[in-house]
């Protein structure tokens, strides 16, 4: 795993000082708010609804147990005893008093992490699938590559006073699972007659005017990367509207200038800052760090204990089913650790349930642990030998729920319980859609299946690219749910297709029922996924089913 | 013609734990939305969330909030402002349990 270097931990170390001065200086007066804000948000100190809010960054989504306890003791001395994983990767408290902060900092300071948002208008941390250097369809590890970009960007001269923020995600497998497409830029590491080069999208986001990344260039090979990008953010730089903040990002240029375009002017600029790279200095430096993410020794043993209990075991079998994805590894397996028990809040984990993961990590997965964008988390590296022994771990602790990638697996952002941005509440509407389709026992029945909700039009809940997108407004002072379906956040991605007027709070969920009832009745065979069937049919018959009154006015 | 003025009280977030806090027609901070001053001129409320903005040591974020007058003093109008007088509704957090 990367480790910071002694640069990193002076630098980390001077600004904890700063800012444990600067709270000082804010609780005495001497500091207004508006003097404080850029400084807290800094830190990731933001104020939410009922107290202030740290969102603690997790870089990759990688980390030790060692690590993880420490999240698990700031949630209990400093917090209500939880922290809540989100689709950033990171964790956030949601209780911290203004006078702990500083503590809280330098407790995570001694484990290597930070609060730091890398915020403004600057490329922001990179984020790379979570299954990373571990996944079985994975051409190469992303993470070097991520790490390579941070040290590259972080600091640039020319990228501090962009346009508007700047996110990068990078996928190392055909599959993606680090949504690349809904980034201003998308990495896809491919491999082209033996050699490892990069499909570079371009133009994804979501938010207010949600699109999909396009490809700028088919394959860049490793030593053209950085003057490729370089060139790329240099070009939207110069060019995008800096008057408008909605019409900045970079998508918006691809937008109106036209990805062709678009495409010449970065191969212009390109030529010009390709030879500032002649040394091969960069290519050097990514072999070098990917030295820091080498894999562990992995183990050839026997993985008798999983066959025996896989098939003696109906609930372990049916947690492997859904929670076990393909390791890279012979008797390996990846296992995604469920924080979506039905009923409870999505990527919550208790104090408690963090040490057991931790523990688990330590023990029996080479001591890493990853946090997904979907909000559960992950051990990478596990033999199959050790996963009776983990699952049971895991039940005792109440994270055994076999449900990933089904109904219940929603993602949802922390909506109007949390944040002051919010226009209506979804965390209680996804408690409910996952506790009622777990009454119906229709859960293993429908199948693969994303719910995805924001609580306003920041989509931090991703719901555009859910195959049901639900995102909460606030229509003349009461909530309102839009549902969008047959979105997508994959290699194939696709912005969802509005159904038509919005649900009051208490219809949601029966409309969710009604979406998914009606596609059992019209999928093929249980093979036809939902997804599958919307893309087949279209949304008219689901339309149909949720506004059956139109129909009749119609008619 | 200008709309009517709807009554409204001062509200922000407490500096130290940022807590949900109302001004109160004796210049105190409550932490309970129906010790709230209700402020039914539109002149008045300009002037009591100025006062609110000059104490930069205690309130954060202080704004005009619509409220109704109510039995036990006034209440809030909006989702948002009953959800601030009682904190999140997935955990037994916040003002529903500690006040
Ligand atoms: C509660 C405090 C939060 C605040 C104030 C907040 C605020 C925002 C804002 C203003 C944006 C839009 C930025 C832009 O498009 O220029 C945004 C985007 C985003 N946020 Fe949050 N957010 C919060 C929590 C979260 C959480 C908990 C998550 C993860 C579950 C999250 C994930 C995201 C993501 C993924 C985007 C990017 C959406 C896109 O692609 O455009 N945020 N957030
Ligand atoms: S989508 Fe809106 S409500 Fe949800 S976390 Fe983001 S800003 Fe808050």
């Amino acid at each position: 795993m990367y480790r910071y270097n002694e640069f990193d931990r002076d630098f980390l170390a001077e600004r904890n000082r700063q800012f444990r001065a600067q709270v000082e200086r804010r609780i005495d007066g001497s500091l207004t708010e508006e003097e404080f804000k850029p400084l807290r948000l800094m830190n990731g100190l933001y104020l939410q609804l009922h107290a202030y809010m740290l969102r603690v960054a997790i870089p990759y989504g990688t980390l030790n147990s060692a690590q993880m306890r420490q999240l698990a003791y700031l949630a209990e001395r400093w917090d209500k005893g939880y922290g809540h994983f989100t689709t950033r990767q990171n964790i956030q408290y949601n209780w911290p008093r203004l006078s702990d902060v500083p503590d809280m900092l330098d407790a995570l300071a001694e484990v290597g992490l930070h609060a730091i948002q890398t915020s403004g208008n600057t490329i922001r941390n990179v984020t790379a699938d979570h299954f990373a250097g571990a996944a079985a369809d994975e051409v190469a590890d992303p993470r070097p590559v991520a790490e390579l970009i941070r040290q590259w960007s972080t600091d640039h001269p020319e990228f501090q006073f962009m346009p508007r923020k700047f996110k990068f995600a990078i996928t190392g497998a055909p599959n993606d699972r680090a949504v690349t497409a809904a980034h201003d830029i998308g990495l896809r590491i491919v491999e082209r007659g033996g050699e490892i080069g990069y499909t570079v999208l371009v133009g994804g986001g979501l938010g207010r005017t949600p699109m999909i990344g396009k490809v700028l260039a088919e394959f860049i090979p490793a030593e053209d990367l950085l003057p490729y990008l370089e060139a790329t953010v240099a070009v939207w730089n110069a060019i995008g509207r800096r008057d408008n903040k909605f019409k900045a990002r970079i998508k918006i240029l691809v937008h109106e200038v036209g990805l062709d375009a678009l495409r010449a002017e970065v191969e212009e600029e390109f030529t010009l800052r390709k030879p500032l790279y002649a040394g091969g200095r960069d290519v050097a430096l990514l072999e070098e760090i990917a030295g820091h993410f080498a894999p562990p020794e992995f183990e050839t043993t026997p993985t008798e204990t999983y066959d025996a209990a896989y098939a003696s075991d109906p609930v372990f079998r049916s947690w492997a089913d859904t929670n076990l994805a393909p390791h890279r590894a012979d008797g390996y397996a990846i296992v995604t650790v469920s924080l979506k028990k039905q009923g409870d809040t999505p990527g919550d984990a208790t104090a408690d349930q963090m040490r057991v993961m931790a523990d688990l990590a330590e023990r029996y997965a080479h001591d890493e642990l990853r946090i997904s964008h979907e909000q559960n988390v992950i051990l990478p590296h596990v033999h199959k030998r050790h996963l009776p022994a983990i699952h049971a771990a895991l039940k005792a602790a109440g994270l055994a729920t076999a449900n990933i990638g089904l109904v219940s697996d929603i993602i949802a952002c922390p909506g109007m319980d949390y944040c002051a941005l919010a226009t209506a509440r979804s965390i209680p509407v996804a408690q409910q859609i996952a506790t009622r389709f777990d009454e119906l026992k229709l859960e293993h029945e429908i199948g693969p299946l994303k719910i995805k909700i924001s609580g306003c039009i920041n989509a931090c809940g991703h719901h555009h690219v859910g195959h049901i997108g639900i995102l909460g407004l606030d229509r003349a002072g009461v909530e309102n749910y839009q549902i969008t379906l047959g979105g997508d956040g994959t290699e194939d991605a696709v912005i969802g297709t509005r159904t038509g007027p919005g649900f009051a709070y208490d219809e949601i969920v029966g409309a969710v029922e009604t979406i998914l009832k009606t596609y059992l009745s019209l999928r093929e065979d249980p093979s036809e996924t939902f997804l599958q069937t919307c893309r087949r049919l279209g949304i008219a018959p689901f339309k149909a089913a949720l506004y059956p009154e139109a129909k009749t006015r119609a008619a | 013609m200008p709309r009517d003025f709807t009554p409204k009280v001062v509200t922000a977030n407490h500096l130290l734990d940022g807590d949900v806090i109302y001004q109160t027609a004796d210049d105190r901070w409550s932490r309970h939305h129906a010790e709230a001053e209700l402020i039914t001129d539109e002149a008045h409320a300009t002037i009591r969330l100025l006062d609110a903005e000059r104490q930069v040591d205690t309130v954060v974020g202080a704004y005009l909030a619509d409220a109704r007058p109510g039995t036990h003093g006034p209440e809030p109008v909006h989702f948002r402002e009953v959800f601030r007088t009682r904190g999140p509704s997935n955990y037994a957090h916040g003002k529903q349990v500690e006040l």
